[in-house]
């Protein structure tokens, strides 16, 4: 390898969608629209090379959908372009644009764009992500027209451009390789999947100036892509890769095993998720339930908020899938750095310092006893834990038990199926950890990211006070605190921050007295893995 | 012998008619020779029951209400059918 630097090195920064690491050569993913003219024939000819294109692409799809196995995302995917490619619906304007005279690509893409635009024009978010399956399968049936065979991705590249259709992720052999676009979300089907294979992906990157076939580091994990690294980047990311290789291996042992210290002490590990989606691949039985859910994903990238029913419905979803283990949803903890349109405030000097969480539902009850009324429905069906962000005064959590009261009592004069919820509150404000005994909760739920900004003053978005928006003694003060009163009082007591989701932190929080975690999904084994490593000091 | 069925059954599914229920359900029905209209409405408009493009298109969501309307010879076992597939969620059925 040569050690001149022929190019500098550029550094860009995206969103994490799938975490791992990647090193490979850049390969840019050409935009997939096909505009290869084609020499038209008759209308019986034209009928014929739709028929044919429309035969091979359904093979084609059957052969993805044999491959797919048991990943259930990928074969519901496929099946459903499978389905359309066989309904005479979908095909038949096509054909009766050719018999009026249309060139096949043209007829058979008009008829496709058509049903494109109308998912497209969808109110709901999942109605209108359907069009890129569409499109996908579009591509797939003017390719066999034009004759042109999609060259398979190469194996082991970084791949950057804007967008990439699910079924070429899964027929893409990703053998140590990962992904970086500039659209696309988190939640999107490919993200889904990358997650589901462990392909290391990224999102929100915009790599215009990146040419094919240069050296290029992906960190799915922090959300960064590198390319033409220097020397000292690639050593730094070797080693990296190469402790995260043998950790992972280790660790992965632990993920169907229950949590257990070295002592024998059982340690609950629950799962942290933003939405029923973000469940799928996820097997209850490795973990101890669901720690926390943030319901703000059910309020996002919308133009209105969601009803009782829909909430209800997705609470449901979420309780079906923990089949009786703990969960607990956390109540709209919108402002601060997730902003809602028409419900949190603008030109806040300091939003984490000013109206968010629990602030911001007690000044709107129209929206907060909405969902106080659906959670205490979904709690008919299986016990439900729900708990209030950002508390700081006792005076906030007698609200809310009154608001909860007031619904309960509304769903009893309206006939409706409902159970009482207990109600717990997170400690992410030092004023709540040093008076926890003042506070009206059944349970408490440790936010550390919170925490620790609240506590050292420090921005975690502020690269330079890094060294001091970490954990330190103050916070291990205030977690230990809390978790003597729980001890005591006999309220459980879980921590929900990325600091449990941390090797290293792992046991200075069950020195702290904490014996239920909650992590990122990816970082069960992880974490069951540092806790089977513990044992108690002497 | 010409049968009539109809009837009508609470969508549950937590996200509404998905891709992978309404793929389900037009091939539970496609395997009825009847012919089968599926509605969000008693009154309809009717769409084909067997057709993805169309059922897809309904955009149902969770909780609306499915109305089923079947003529021809398995008019009442396809209704039975479906209304079944609906009420187990979608699960498997055989």
């Amino acid at each position: 390898m040569s050690t001149e630097a022929a190019a500098t090195m550029v550094c860009l920064q995206g969103v994490p969608a799938a975490p791992g690491l990647a090193a490979g050569p850049i390969f840019r993913l050409t935009e997939p629209t096909i505009r290869v003219e084609r020499q038209a024939g008759s209308a019986t000819a034209e009928r014929m090379a739709l028929e044919a294109a429309l035969q091979t692409a359904a093979e084609g799809l059957a052969a993805l959908i044999e491959t797919a196995g048991d990943d259930e995302e990928a074969e519901a995917i496929l099946s459903f372009q499978a389905a359309l490619l066989e309904d005479p619906e979908l095909t038949a304007p096509a054909f009766a644009a050719i018999a009026a005279g249309t060139p096949a690509d043209r007829a058979i893409r008009e008829a496709l764009d058509g049903e494109i635009a109308g998912y497209l024009a969808a109110e709901d978010a999942y109605f209108r992500g359907r069009a890129a399956d569409l499109a996908d399968l579009r591509d797939r049936v003017l390719r066999h027209l034009a004759g042109a065979e999609e060259a398979p991705l190469p194996a082991g590249v970084i791949c950057v451009g804007s967008d990439l259709a699910p079924s070429r992720f899964l027929a893409t052999r990703w053998d140590g390789g990962g992904l970086a676009l500039a659209r696309g979300s988190t939640t999107s089907h490919v993200a889904i999947l990358a997650r589901a294979r462990g392909v290391p992906m990224v999102v929100g990157i915009v790599a215009d100036g990146v040419a094919n076939g240069h050296p290029a580091l992906l960190d799915g994990t922090d959300g960064s892509l590198v390319v033409d690294p220097d020397q000292a980047a690639r050593l730094a990311f070797e080693v990296r890769q190469a402790a995260e290789l043998q950790t992972r291996a280790r660790d992965e042992k632990f993920l169907t095993r229950p949590a257990v210290t070295a002592d024998g002490e059982s340690v609950a590990v629950m799962v942290n998720i933003a939405g029923p989606d973000d469940l799928s691949g996820i097997d209850p039985g490795h973990t101890d339930g669901i720690g926390l859910v943030r319901t703000e994903f059910l309020f996002h990238g919308r133009d209105r908020l969601p009803d009782e029913a829909e909430q209800l419905a997705v609470y449901r979803r979420i309780l079906d899938w923990a089949g009786g283990r703990s969960v607990t949803i956390r109540t709209l903890d919108a402002g601060g750095d997730k902003p809602i349109p028409g419900l949190t405030r603008r030109d806040e000097s300091n939003p984490f310092l000013g109206v968010r969480g629990v602030r911001l539902s007690l000044r709107h009850p129209e929206v907060f006893v909405v969902q106080l009324r659906a959670l205490a429905r979904a709690a008919a069906v299986a016990p439900l834990k729900v708990m209030v962000p950002m508390v700081s005064l006792p005076e906030e959590m007698a609200a809310c038990r009154a608001l909860l009261d007031d619904a309960l009592a509304q769903l009893a004069a309206e006939s409706l199926p409902a159970g009482r919820p207990q109600l717990g509150m997170m400690i992410e404000v030092p004023a709540a950890a040093l008076m926890v005994e003042a506070f009206d909760a059944e349970f408490y739920s440790i936010g550390s990211n919170d925490l620790i900004q609240y506590t050292m003053a420090a921005s975690r978005d502020e690269p330079e006070l890094a060294g001091l928006a970490r954990p330190n003694a103050a916070l291990i003060a205030l977690i230990a605190r809390v978790a003597q009163y729980g001890a005591g009082s006999g309220r459980p007591v879980s921590l929900c921050g990325d600091l449990a989701s941390e090797p290293a932190q792992v046991p200075l929080l069950l020195d702290a007295g904490l014996r239920a975690l909650s992590v990122a999904p990816a970082a069960l084994a992880t974490t069951k893995a540092a806790v089977a490593r513990y044992r108690r000091a002497a | 012998m010409n049968g009539q069925a109809r009837a009508s059954v609470l969508l549950r599914h937590a996200v509404g008619l998905h891709a992978r229920p309404a793929v389900k359900l037009t091939k539970l029905a496609k395997r009825f020779a009847c012919r089968i209209g599926f509605g969000l409405a008693a009154e309809g408009p009717w769409i084909d029951a067997k057709s993805i493009v169309k059922v897809m298109a309904a955009k149902a969501p969770k909780d609306s209400t499915l109305y089923f309307q079947a003529e021809g010879d398995d008019a009442a076992a396809a209704v039975a059918a479906l209304v079944l597939l609906v009420e187990r969620d979608f699960e498997d059925v055989d």
